[in-house]
């Protein structure tokens, strides 16, 4: 279970996060929607302790990511993250970007971690570029291999930052049936997305972020309703759509 | 006089070997200050990189004062100091370490802009994958950042290798030492020059090749 508690976080004088409670049970796919600046990705940073929060506590299986005695390295192993740019490791091919962090950080042979990556690659369906380089890639291939290096991990939450933003509009589709796919075999995630239909799909809440604040969070159904209880959650949907 | 044919009227082959075993110390002093001079550049690089603001003042200003005063006169100043300090070292030593210290304050630039090179969210991916701040920088930044910079080290080496021959002025042994004291001997100031330039060359052109060679291999 992820919690987060009164979350505050600020870069200098920019408060960005004003008090943010939210709880992912086990299984849930909770997806973030909210304007660009609104505080979305740092959420998602402080979450997996890649920022240093001001006030307030996350807690990841019950373990706080801010307390100084947590080991966030062996956390983050916990918690796989794919980011708006792929971010793919230009010098390694296909296999050997999925492959590394369970051979460093696991500490497996290389055989193993191998066979790890293999099983990801055919996962999100990149079987016949294993040894082919990023630069090879598309963006929406490029996109996959880093959700597939997330996953060799064995992580038991995610955390998905606007994924398909990056992206032409002909390969949003193949990255998102990933997801789809992720979210049936009963992964926990947290997704940033703009992808309002993809939200109404596979959320089982939607949480929206205004300014800095949790604005509204409720079921598909609340939030993408006629009626939503917040006039800004509102606004905000009317704009999208 | 034993002669090497008609070009060489007042030059020997006792002469050329003399040559060539200078050329070889040439490249002695210039592999081991390469050596010495890429490992603490690479040092200061990434204290350059990632030190915090004093860190990084104390560094850059200490390593302006190396690259910006001459390299002569520093081995000079180095020699005669530790002559005068009452800890004299042979010529090989005292220019291995002026040569070092310059080749580290020239490798530090080139780390750092290889470090830099390496874009904060390709780290940030590394990290949010469990990595540690040194199986980022072992794994992630070492290899990316390498790449990105190869050919500015291959510059560096070669400069040192030709600005190797200033450790004459100390008495060291190498290719221009030996040059100057053939020219001596035997007035042929030209053809010498023409014969250790060809020298110098023979040695660069390898290095530059093999870097050719290696960086067409990462672009593939
Ligand atoms: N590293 C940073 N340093 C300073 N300000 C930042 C940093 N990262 C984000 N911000 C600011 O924090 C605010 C929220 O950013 P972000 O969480 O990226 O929003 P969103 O993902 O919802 O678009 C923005 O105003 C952004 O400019
Ligand atoms: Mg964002």
């Amino acid at each position: 279970m992820i919690e987060v508690k009164q979350l505050h976080k600020k870069y200098g004088e920019l408060h960005v996060l004003k008090g943010i409670d939210l709880s992912v049970k086990k299984g849930e796919v909770v997806c973030v929607i909210g304007a660009s600046g609104s505080g979305k990705s740092t959420l998602l940073y402080c979450i997996n302790g890649l920022e240093t929060i001001q006030k307030g506590e996350v807690l990841i299986d019950g373990i706080s990511v801010h307390d100084k005695n947590t080991d966030l390295n062996k956390l983050r192993q916990n918690v796989g993250m794919v980011f708006q740019q792929w971010n793919s490791f230009p010098h390694l091919t296909a296999l050997e970007n999925v492959a590394l962090s369970p051979r460093v950080v696991k500490k497996m042979s290389k055989i193993e971690a191998q066979e790890i990556a293999k099983k990801q690659l055919i996962h999100v369906g990149l079987e016949d570029k294993l040894n082919v380089y990023p630069s090879a890639l598309s963006g929406g291939q490029q996109q996959r291999l880093a959700i597939a290096r997330a996953l060799a991990m064995e992580p038991s939450y995610m955390l998905f930052d606007e994924v398909t933003s990056a992206l032409d509009p002909e390969l949003v589709g193949e990255v998102l049936d990933t997801l789809r796919l992720l979210a049936k075999d009963g992964m926990t995630m947290i997704c940033v997305t703009h992808e309002m239909s993809f939200a109404r799909d596979v959320a089982d809440r939607v949480a929206y972020f205004h300014e800095g604040l949790m604005e509204e969070i409720g079921p598909p159904e609340q939030i993408f309703g006629d009626n939503p209880k917040s006039e800004k959650t509102k606004k905000f949907l009317a704009n999208v759509k | 006089m034993n002669s090497a044919g008609s070009a060489f009227t007042n030059l020997s082959w006792v002469d050329l070997i003399f040559l060539g075993e200078a050329a070889i110390r040439t490249l002695q002093i210039s592999i081991v200050s390469i050596f010495f001079g890429t490992v603490i550049g690479i040092i200061l690089g990434w204290m350059l990189a990632a030190g915090n603001v004093f860190v990084r003042i104390a560094v850059s200003s200490i390593l302006d004062v190396f690259r910006s005063v001459p390299l002569i006169i520093q081995l000079i100043l180095f020699d005669s100091f530790v002559s005068i300090a009452g800890y004299p070292m042979p010529a090989f030593w005292s220019g291995t370490i002026v040569l070092s210290v310059y080749c580290a304050a020239l490798v530090a630039m080139v780390a750092r802009a290889g470090i830099e090179a390496v874009s904060p969210n390709l780290r940030r991916a590394a990290r949010s994958l469990g990595m540690g701040y040194w199986q980022d920088l072992r794994y992630i930044v070492w290899p990316v950042g390498l790449r990105a910079v190869f050919p500015s080290w291959i510059g560096v080496a070669l400069s040192v290798l030709k600005d190797s021959a200033l450790v004459s002025a100390i008495g060291y042994l190498e290719l221009m030492r030996a040059s100057q004291i053939l020219t001596t001997k035997t007035q042929e100031s030209f053809k010498i020059m023409l014969l250790i330039g060809l020298f110098y060359f023979l040695m660069s052109y390898p290095i530059s090749k093999a870097g050719e060679f290696v960086e067409k291999k990462w672009q593939s």
